[in-house]
């Protein structure tokens, strides 16, 4: 066996979601460590070493000069970059805020802000890894499912590139045998904008998808907006709908700040 | 303590989120001392409003990946009181499983991942592989079956997506539940080897009486509803939660600071939970707590982890009960919105948790609040450690430094949690 794969594991503004993902490889762990060596874990390690990394995972969305200085010496020390997670790729959730006014957000949350914010700066806007720095690889999901994160560990080993299917949510869901939901029950389904990865979980369960993968790859977010309308939602549904996981990427935004 | 010390943790390692300490002793005095939590606020209460009452839970599920369940579930209580719906048994007791499924995955990951670590010498459970892999895949099991459960019930381990207003949108099958059952059986015995293995651990012998605040039923352990009761005879409804708790900011920390009003810091988590709720504690549960002498009311911060570890066997035999109870019909789902205030408090593993809601006639949220259970307890840490410290003149400033992250990883503090707090008297236009 050659060197151990150096991996470090980052979190920035998110919800440890990704990082408990990545300790949801329970069967997997004791064969991981075989082969892999994780250096930088700080929820999960007390002995934090600095790189340099093959392979860092970095959950979360930059937004405080702290985060963004921690992601570019951490880009430096890194061979490779994931970016971990919808956070880190779109913004998620927290990317609301951006659709906020700072200055309403800050006085709903905190009665003196300034006393604070004199004293931790944040940026109260939400950015995705690569409005920063390169990334390699972007993992997406809410959280990443945990075989894409073992497809990432297994073709850095063999250094490849990973499989990951930027292809719609659509494609699981017929590989699942579903009936549409969208077409049949007229249910908001965002499967058709979304990029596959999770196994169709909604759509399985009866539910319309979310959209918590972000796009997929030429997503014709347009036409799908124009479907909702036609089912009976309104122009603030839809726009609701497309800034909740990914309203800020390219692919989404139109939808997304449509009024 | 005639010395001058200082313990400084840049970056608390093994708990959840981004948080340091800051302690100063100056001729036996202490002159600062700080949890500070550096995670960045997501300032979920201001995006809530204008979001629809239907995908709160969804949302508010993103504040915690830890516990997403509980927020959950706070977060449709919450909804469901503001819009007058009442859930089925059948949901309710769905539930109660999701909740269990999290909280047994959370409390394995603070006492194996977390915490064992620190009383048998290592710095994280990746080493421990070589030298007590039996232990480590024992805590692998419990942790799977935690997911597993979580996913059973929700579709997903971590944010769960069937559960929504007024239930859930696929009830799992009679099989898988029978499956489920054979396996919540089989692991009775790593959850009792769970509670021996935490009570071979040398706690510090530190005590401070602190106020502790639990969820409280009289027909069983709580986790999902109840009257909120504490050490000090509270007893309340959760819709009186803001008339009794409030926070004040400090301005070191993102994190607000809770006290209950007239009296002072709390403690929230498994410890008040079983020092309240010991005679609805399961059959096994209890014995095994004689049996390790585990005496209650204890006021030992520490032992939140024996708690803990003692929840996990209430929590397989809840659910075996549960199992065995719970209904597996297709529901109707549907519900009128209408405008309203709803309150709900819940448990996560770290303890109680508050969500409310205002909600106009179209359904938007108009106002959220959201109190977590690591901002609840950011003061009573902070009031321990201002005992813990003096305690420890005989320690090396590397032990004293160790004893008190391990203090902190006690109360296994979620620090993304503890980044949204709330004055909503300020807000309205």
């Amino acid at each position: 066996m050659a060197d151990k794969l150096k991996i470090a594991v980052f979190k920035m503004t998110g919800c440890a979601g990704c990082q408990m993902e990545f300790l949801r490889l329970e069967e997997e762990l004791p064969f991981l460590l075989e082969i892999a060596e994780i250096r930088y874990f700080v929820m999960a390690k007390r002995e934090n070493l600095r790189g340099p990394y093959d392979v860092s995972f970095v959950e979360g969305s930059v937004s405080t000069p702290r985060e963004l200085e921690e992601l570019r010496e951490l880009r430096k020390q890194s061979r490779i970059v994931v970016a971990f997670g919808d956070c880190a790729c779109h913004g998620c959730v927290p990317s609301i805020l951006n659709w906020v006014p700072p200055d309403i957000a800050s006085k709903i949350v905190y009665e003196d802000y300034e006393a604070i914010h004199s004293r931790k700066e944040s940026y109260q806007k939400i950015c995705p890894l690569d409005e920063f720095v390169p990334v390699d690889i972007h993992l997406r999901g809410c959280p990443p499912h945990k075989d894409t994160i073992l497809e990432v560990l297994r073709s850095t080993a063999l250094d490849a590139k990973p499989f990951l299917r930027r292809h719609p949510v659509c494609v699981e869901c017929k590989l699942r045998e579903n009936v549409c939901i969208l077409t049949f029950e007229k249910k908001a389904c965002m499967g058709p904008v979304t990029a596959a990865g999770c196994g169709a979980i909604c759509p399985t369960a009866d539910r319309e998808c979310e959209g918590c993968y972000g796009p997929m790859s030429d997503a014709n977010s347009s036409s799908l907006a124009q479907q909702f309308l036609k089912i009976g939602l309104t122009r603030e549904d839809v726009a609701r709908k497309f800034r909740k996981y990914a309203g800020i990427s390219q692919a989404f935004a139109p939808e997304a700040n449509a009024r | 303590m005639n010395k001058d010390r200082e313990i400084e943790v840049g970056y608390i390692a093994r708990v959840e989120g981004q948080g340091s300490l800051e302690i100063r002793v100056s001729s036996g005095k202490i002159e600062e001392l700080r949890f500070d939590i550096f995670e960045p606020p997501k300032f979920f209460e201001a995006f809530l409003v204008g979001r629809h009452c239907s995908e709160v839970h969804e949302l508010t599920s993103r504040i915690c990946g830890i516990c997403p369940v509980p927020h959950q579930i706070t977060a449709l209580r919450a909804v469901e009181n503001a819009l007058g719906i009442h859930v089925s048994e059948q949901t309710k007791d769905l539930r109660k499983l999701m909740n269990y499924g999290c909280h047994i995955q959370s409390h394995i990951l603070n006492l194996y991942f977390l915490a064992a670590p620190d009383y048998l010498g290592y710095e994280s459970i990746f080493p421990m592989v070589k030298g007590h892999l039996a232990t480590v895949k024992r805590a692998l099991r419990l942790k799977k079956l935690g997911n597993d459960m979580i996913e059973l019930i929700g579709a997903r381990a971590i944010h769960p997506t069937s559960a929504v207003v007024s239930g859930f949108t696929k009830i799992p099958e009679k099989e898988e539940m029978e499956l489920m059952r054979k396996r919540l059986v089989e692991a009775k015995q790593d959850a009792h080897d769970t509670v021996d293995f935490v009570s071979s651990w040398k706690m510090p012998d530190f005590s401070r009486k602190s106020e502790h605040v639990a969820l409280s039923t009289s027909r069983e352990f709580a986790i999902n509803e109840g009257l909120l009761v504490s050490t000090e005879g509270m007893r309340i409804e959760e819709d009186k939660y803001r008339e009794y708790i409030r926070e004040s900011q400090v301005d070191y920390s993102w994190a607000k600071h809770s006290r209950i009003v007239g009296r002072g810091s709390f403690l929230v988590g498994p410890l008040a939970r079983v020092n309240l709720n010991w005679d609805r504690l399961s059959h096994d549960a209890k014995k095994l707590a004689m049996e390790i002498s585990f005496e209650v009311p204890n006021f030992n911060p520490f032992m939140a982890h024996l708690a803990r570890a003692l929840e996990v066997v209430n929590a397989i035999d809840d659910c075996i009960k549960i199992i065995d109870r719970v209904s597996l019909r297709e529901e109707d789902r549907s519900y009128e919105v209408r405008s309203g205030t709803g309150f709900a408090v819940t448990e996560a593993p770290r303890g109680i948790l508050y969500h409310s809601y205002e909600i106009g006639s179209d359904g938007c949220v108009k106002k959220a609040d959201i109190v977590t259970p690591t901002a609840q307890n950011a003061r009573n840490i902070e009031n321990d450690l201002r005992e813990l410290v003096p305690s420890m003149a005989d320690l090396t400033d590397e032990e004293a430094t160790l004893r008190c992250e391990m203090l902190v990883r006690a109360y296994d503090p979620c620090i993304s949690c503890s980044v949204h707090y709330v004055n909503l008297d300020r807000v309205r236009p």
